[in-house]
């Protein structure tokens, strides 16, 4: 029965996908989304049942739905595990994908490509189902290039817009590079392992040599890096934000965007193997959060705000796993899940409010207008900058915590610097969004309306759970969430240091200050002194020059690989053209060169042979017809020098050769 | 009795002189007349060895001779008229067309 119910949680969507996908242009829009969201739906309760299943039991269970690949060493399922990790990201997808559903009807509506909306949705939910669900690293990557594939639909959804098609096609180009090194990675584990079932792979991981445990770990890493937008691999998630609002909450905030993070998690066991690549991932992670924090402070596009704040995030749960938090990283991606997934959806309903509008300086005021997105918005604010008791206090925390006690101090730091950060961006988003003087144009702001309730009721939802969403992970380090995903993650954990509740409390309190500082000065600087900020950035314009333009990455970029590749790209085609076409050509003019060296000859050739039989024939005729002269003279004369000849040849004859007859004759 | 050498003499010249005037005299008749001297010379041999040998074979052949003859010379005549009538000449020379 939980069998059964386990491989129906990816057929819902998959049906949904293929009915709005093949027929979807036959029915309404109406209908496309019902059945879009109630499949959703349906797999959200089913993920519920396995989970409940899964509390009472605590049975890991694998459902084998199908033998894929079999033959010699080879043998790869389509089969799905339930552990506790899978069931965890299980309703996070599920539950979260639902609401942004929910939410995408009352956004989307009248869109021209509503059902292919949906459609890309669907298929998004599938693939991402496959990815938490495989029992094996083959399943895994499948749903990793399927949820690569609907980001870069989803992304080039106005693909009538450049910079959208352009964005898509970037995420995509920087997500191969991610997926080379997993490939690789996979390639690895094959080789060492003889297969890629998951709990064989785990149970043999410490037969690995030190060095190879490494290299696959840091293949992975490549892989979890390019799909968790860490650097140096970001930059195509802030570009990602031209494709529309939901997509942005749902891949690329709260489920694709984590599935490095599942996949590290997931392999801890690998490693836990290699302190080498442990610190990779650290560090990686810790720069991340600092880095990408700094560039939020300055961006003025409210999704690009999030969506560097969900890459610095992103940095956090990277640094978790680092440091071998790995419960801690997935807490942190459940409630960052919530709260970014609100973020986004709120900052959709306020764009939306604003008939399109995205930049923050052409914002403001909006509070009265929009309450509850406003409500909502804050919410979310309060619960990523680490509010106690909001979900990303929690979570942030640990990590934070989990760093300070394991003695990496500069990780944390690093980490303590990026929540300050988190805070003064996230604030001064709200603060320029909803407060202070409208500063949009007079026509656009008597237009500003609240969202429909389809809108309201997910995010209303997704504040509750921002809210509450860190509880289960209370007490910190020994929670319901962390007994409950131990079995997962435990295998080879390091061992706990005691840790004193004053501790505990104090780094809590730590984090508390940081937070509020952040609030404090953004406060200062948006709300009480709003000209402070200018003069600011005014003080220090270099730095704010950098920040704006984000460090000139992407300018860096452009300039080592792009440009180079493009310049590559050329000088193949520059030798296809001249000197493949080239070869092509000249077999082709040689061709005809021999074509015409044959007519030659035989015009010359040949049929000079044949001329000179026919000329010598002419010539001859032209003598001897001399002797049809026409003259009957000529004619007899010539009949009588014939006769005179035959007759004497007669006589010669009879005299000589016939001697008796001519005897006869005397 | 006239031996049969001076017959055949007289055959001889009179074919020499009918021979010499058909290639030699340009005018359409005359060769056609000088055709029919060598006829008659040839008669003037059949008669004279049917006579010798007392056979009756040659003179018969001389009859058909003469007939042929006069056969021929209608023909020969009536091909005068008709390239006279083309040509206003009988010049043998200018009936040069049968030639390449």
């Amino acid at each position: 029965m939980t069998d059964l119910l386990i491989l129906a949680i990816p057929v819902f969507p998959l049906v949904a996908f293929l009915l709005n996908g093949l027929l979807g242009s036959r029915y309404s829009h109406d209908i496309a989304g019902r059945i879009a969201c109630s499949s959703v739906g349906l797999a959200f309760a089913a993920a519920l049942a396995v989970f409940a299943d899964q509390l009472q039991t605590g049975v890991v269970r694998e459902v084998i739905a199908y033998r894929w690949i079999f033959g010699g060493d080879l043998n790869i399922n389509l089969a799905f595990l339930i552990d506790p990790l899978s069931c965890i990201m299980l309703l996070v997808v599920t539950g979260v994908g639902f609401l942004i559903h929910l939410y995408s009807i009352g956004y989307m509506h009248g869109e021209e490509g509503f059902t292919r909306f949906f459609t890309y949705m669907n298929l998004f939910m599938v693939s991402m189902l496959l990815l938490v669900m495989g029992n094996n690293y083959l399943v895994l990557f499948i749903g990793w290039e399927g949820v690569g594939l609907c980001s870069y639909l989803l992304i080039g959804y106005y693909y009538d817009k450049v910079s959208a098609a352009k964005a898509a096609t970037k995420a995509f180009v920087v997500n191969r590079i991610g997926d080379a090194g997993f490939l690789l990675a996979i390639f690895l584990v094959f080789y060492n392992f003889g297969t890629l079932d998951y709990t064989q792979v785990f149970s043999h991981a410490s037969q690995l040599s030190p060095n190879m445990a490494t290299a696959i770990a840091l293949c992975l890493l490549v892989g979890a890096i390019g799909k968790s937008a860490q650097l140096p691999l970001y930059t195509w998630l802030p570009d990602a934000m031209e494709g529309p609002t939901p997509v942005s909450a749902l891949i690329h905030a709260a489920t694709m965007v984590t599935a490095g993070v599942y996949m590290i998690v997931r392999n801890h066991a690998i490693y836990d193997l290699s302190p080498t690549a442990m610190t990779i991932v650290a560090v990686v992670g810790g720069t991340t959060a600092l880095f990408a924090a700094t560039i939020g402070l300055v961006q003025n596009d409210i999704k690009r705000v999030l969506a560097y704040s969900t890459v610095s995030q992103l940095g956090y749960m990277f640094l978790g796993c680092g440091i071998g938090a790995y419960t801690a990283a997935i807490f942190h991606l459940m409630t960052h899940a919530f709260f970014k997934a609100l973020l986004f959806l709120s900052a959709g309903s306020v764009i939306h409010a604003l008939g399109g509008e995205q930049d923050i300086r052409k914002m403001g005021g909006l509070r009265r207008k929009i309450p509850w997105t406003h409500a909502v918005f804050l919410i979310g604010t309060l619960a990523i900058a680490g509010i106690f008791p909001l979900a990303g206090f929690w979570s942030k925390d640990e990590i934070m915590a989990h760093a300070f006690v394991h003695q990496h101090y500069v990780l944390y730091a690093m980490a303590a610097i990026g929540a300050l950060l988190t805070s003064f961006y996230m604030f001064r988003l709200t603060y320029l969004t909803f407060y202070g003087r409208a500063r949009m144009d007079p026509h656009r702001a008597e237009h500003v309306h609240e969202s429909p309730m389809t809108m309201i009721g997910p995010l209303v939802v997704l504040a509750g759970l921002s809210v509450i969403g860190g509880f289960p992970g209370v007490p910190p380090e020994n929670g319901w969430f962390h007994h409950f995903l131990h079995p997962s993650v435990a295998a080879g954990a390091a061992e706990e240091p005691g840790v004193s509740l004053g501790l505990v409390v104090s780094l809590m309190g730590v984090a508390t200050v940081i937070a509020l500082t952040g609030w404090g000065v953004a406060h200062y600087l948006y709300r009480v002194r709003p000209e402070a900020a200018n003069q600011w950035a005014a003080k220090a314009p270099a730095v704010y020059t950098t920040l704006f333009n984000k460090y000139y990455v992407d300018e860096l970029y452009d300039l080592l690989f792009v440009e180079p590749t493009k310049k590559l790209g050329q000088a193949w085609d520059w030798f296809d053209r001249t000197i493949i076409d080239g070869i092509v050509r000249g077999v082709g003019e040689m061709t005809e060169g021999g074509a015409w060296l044959s007519t030659w000859i035989e015009k010359h050739v040949i049929y000079a042979g044949l001329n000179v039989i026919g000329y010598s024939n002419h010539l001859a005729a032209r003598v001897w017809r001399r002797l049809q002269s026409g003259m009957v003279h000529h004619y007899a004369a010539i009949i009588v020098a014939g006769l005179f000849i035959l007759v004497h040849l007669v006589i010669i004859w009879w005299t000589t050769g016939m001697a008796g007859f001519g005897v006869a004759l005397k | 009795m006239v031996p049969l050498s001076a017959y055949v003499a007289v055959s001889a010249i009179l074919f020499a002189t009918g021979l010499i005037g058909v290639l030699v005299r340009r005018n359409f008749i005359v060769v056609l007349m000088s055709v029919e001297i060598m006829l008659n010379a040839a008669n003037i041999n059949l008669v004279a060895f049917s006579h010798y040998l007392e056979s009756m074979a040659g003179q018969i052949i001389a009859l058909f001779v003469i007939a042929i003859a006069a056969g021929e010379a209608a023909v020969g005549l009536a091909i005068i008229i008709v390239v006279f009538r083309g040509k206003i000449s009988t010049n043998v020379d200018e009936m040069n067309l049968l030639k390449w």
